[in-house]
């Protein structure tokens, strides 16, 4: 089964991510799966009558589309094509702040070690790291820094809001995931 | 000025210990070029032509003297001893090898310095008025909003991956000398008709292939709502910007396509969502940064100093320096200095490190251990009493930084150039080198007044060439460096976009080219006119006829 990092720990995937919507038909019935935002607006009661689904969205998707599914949906991925394209971070913002989905969100795509960290502070949670990386090494990437200046879905409380409450929280402390 | 906590230094030690470890796997083959190139790019590593290129913060273009002093050490250990002072306030070296730049980064480190987003598609060094919390004319001191900026900009985890560069401008005064409408974000505070202080925000002004000046999204933002205000109007570029043509990716082509009142309208929407959120800044915190930028323990002077009225009237020399690059000061008795870095035959912005260690000496005895750099490329004594101007004055000149020439054409914005640059079409020193010799005679200088020649390598405007009064631009034809010329540009409260004369130019008709377009303007100037103003008067035509006339 393939791996990936969930909560800052390397854990094995359930879940079969499912890139084109034809493939799907040659899958086992009850394996969970995560399909394409239009698959799933188009079959949701079907597909998630005997199975687990979650979505995947494009960084041109609307995360706004899925407003009505945040409760029911366990999972949201959202795929980075490139790592450079920095979408997927504001799209995860979105998700988190704005439709207060509180499931798995994942990364997917070009999904590397010296993005991890700014990835976990817009609010993902599980990073489905390029297969041909080592998730060891990558799991290095989520502790690149102890703390931040920003209000971000981690840490909504934004550094000079804590500054003037107190001294700062340890950075050990800060270091260790929830 | 700001001065780091242990949060502040660990965020940076971190950053160093990220960043040799980065540079050690691409060294080792484990990163590739292009996952490396992004990574050393937000650390200010660019690869040139004759080897890296390292640009380092200066936040606001605030400098310590020891600051300075190490940038000068640096120099000389990892570089050929001399730095470059550019546009945005920062500082260049252009021969570090890539191996000592994290080396570096931690020597920078140990004065409070980094290189963090000077490059990238990030949000780059937040810039201001080098006049901040001297100027007369001043509302709001825009140091400790340029730090707020800074601090909310500096590892942004949302925006990192922008779709190109992007360049914040904060201004306070009520002359724009911070450039903000050619930012792309630029913030003015201003008053509202209440009397409270905001700001005044300002989105697509850039300069670059396509140049603009900056759309007003908003008249007054509640000056607590700032940073969430950058946060609506940054995750919609980071969401709907061109990722498709880099040539179309900065924030002024989302505006224009969109349209400046559907752009303002996503913003809005977005920023009623955070309005008044953990994001919003406390006066607290605003009076906490304020301290860091309290005036110094100014002595109490007279407002005018007998001793300097004295040899002002005797000593042409020293009379026209402090016409040319002195500044008046909001305090009795003192002054503000503009170091020139435009002697002729010095590359614009360039500084050994043998004169940063000097200049860090005056600093330290004129000006209280403080410095700015400016946005055109000098620096500034901001706190300079006015009975010791005799005094620096000569000290500078023995330096070769008194050139008399702020504001005049020979005080040329200029970018590297062709000479160092890989991006460039063109060379830009040399040109501006034969500019400069061409009006050596101060008398005709003098004459000339104010005008500004801006000077770029190709269209990405390090030298903000479209908003000098005279604009050049290299541009490359079937292999050669020609020239491109256009008037009319200028910056400040009036921003505008130079127009194109003609066609472009070899390297050695230039001088001969901006000769005569100033001829034009002896000849035909009303009194007290300076050259922008002539040229908005009498139009293109009369400057263009003279130029083509004789020399093709």
């Amino acid at each position: 089964m393939p791996r990936l990092i969930k909560d800052g720990a390397i854990v094995e995937d359930r879940w079969t991510l499912l890139r084109e919507p034809a493939s799907l038909a040659a899958l086992p019935a009850e394996m969970p799966i995560i399909v394409p935002v239009a698959l799933w607006k188009a079959e949701r009661t079907e597909l998630a009558s005997h199975r687990e689904v979650g979505v995947w969205l494009k960084p041109d998707d609307d995360p706004d589309a899925l407003a009505d599914d945040i409760a029911v949906l366990p999972l949201i991925a959202i795929d980075f094509p490139k790592f450079t394209d920095g979408r997927g971070y504001s799209i995860a913002q979105v998700l988190r702040d704005k439709h207060r989905f509180a499931g798995e969100l994942r990364a997917i795509g070009d999904v590397l070690r010296d993005q991890l960290y700014y990835m976990r502070q817009c609010g993902f949670n599980a990073f489905a790291v390029r297969a041909d990386r080592s998730l060891e090494d990558a799991l290095k990437g989520l502790t690149d820094f102890s703390d931040g200046y920003q209000a971000t879905v981690r840490e909504p409380i934004p550094l000079f809001r804590r500054r003037a409450a107190g001294p700062l929280r340890a950075p050990a402390a800060a270091a260790n995931d929830p | 000025m700001y001065r780091y906590d242990d949060f502040d230094h660990r965020l940076v030690a971190e950053r160093v210990v990220q960043f040799r470890d980065q540079t050690r796997r691409f060294l080792a083959g484990e990163l590739t070029e292009d996952e490396f190139r992004p990574l050393r790019l937000q650390n200010g590593l660019y690869i040139q032509k004759h080897a890296p290129m390292l640009r380092i913060s200066i936040p606001y273009g605030v400098l310590s003297s020891k600051q300075l002093r190490k940038l000068a050490h640096i120099g000389r250990k990892y570089d050929r001893g001399y730095g470059h002072f550019t546009t945005r306030q920062n500082l260049q070296f252009n021969w570090p090898r890539l191996e000592d730049a994290p080396e570096i980064l931690a020597e920078l480190a140990t004065v409070e310095m980094h290189a963090i987003q000077t490059s990238g598609n990030c949000v780059r060094n937040i810039t201001t008025d080098h006049f901040a919390g001297i100027a007369a004319d001043e509302l709001v001191d825009p140091r400790p909003w340029a730090e707020l900026i800074r601090q909310w900009a500096a590892l942004n985890p949302e925006f990192a991956y922008l779709p190109r560069k992007f360049k914040i401008a904060v201004n306070g005064s009520t002359v724009d000398r911070a450039a903000t409408l050619v930012h792309d974000i630029g913030v003015h505070a201003v008053r509202n008709e209440t009397g409270e202080v905001g700001f005044r925000v300002l989105v697509g002004g850039g300069l670059g292939r396509t140049p603009m000046i900056g759309y007003v999204i908003r008249e007054w933002l509640p000056r607590g709502e700032i940073l969430n205000y950058l946060d609506a109007i940054l995750r919609v570029y980071n969401r709907f910007g061109r990722r498709d043509n880099i040539y179309k990716a900065r924030i002024k082509i989302l505006v224009k396509e969109r349209t400046p009142a559907e752009f303002t309208r996503a913003v809005e929407k977005e920023w009623e969502r955070l309005r008044g959120g953990p994001a919003t800044v406390p006066d607290e915190e605003i009076e906490r940064l304020a301290a860091f930028f309290e005036p110094p323990p100014y002595a109490r002077l007279k407002a005018d100093d007998a001793g300097l009225r004295a040899l002002l009237a005797d000593n042409r020399p020293f009379g026209n320096w402090v016409k040319r690059n002195v500044f008046a000061h909001k305090v009795p008795g003192y002054a503000a200095v503009t170091l020139s870095l435009k002697k002729t035959g010095v590359p614009p912005g360039d500084v050994t490190s043998d004169q940063m260690d000097t200049i860090a000496a005056l600093a330290d005895r004129y000006s209280f251990g403080e410095l700015r750099v400016s946005h055109e490329q000098n620096l500034v004594f901001a706190d300079v009493q006015q009975p010791e101007l005799f005094r620096l004055w000569a000290e500078l000149k023995g330096l070769g930084l008194a050139t008399p020439n702020i504001g005049l054409l020979t005080d040329i914005i200029c970018c590297p150039g062709g000479d160092f640059c890989s991006l460039a079409n063109a060379k830009s020193i040399p040109i501006a080198e034969a500019v400069q010799r061409r009006f050596d005679d101060l008398d005709y200088l003098y004459d000339i007044g104010e005008v500004s020649l801006n000077m770029s390598g190709c269209m990405n405007a390090c030298g903000h060439h479209h908003v000098g009064n005279i604009g050049v631009l290299g541009v490359d034809k079937n292999g050669e460096e020609w020239y491109q010329v256009s008037i009319g540009g200028a910056q400040g409260e009036g921003a505008a976009l130079g127009k194109v004369i003609g066609p472009s130019f070899a390297a050695q008709e230039m001088p001969d080219v901006v000769s005569r377009l100033i001829e034009v303007y002896v000849e035909r100037r009303h009194e007290d006119e300076h050259f922008i103003d002539t040229v908005r008067r009498l139009g293109l035509e009369p400057f263009k006829e003279r130029v083509y006339a004789t020399a093709h």
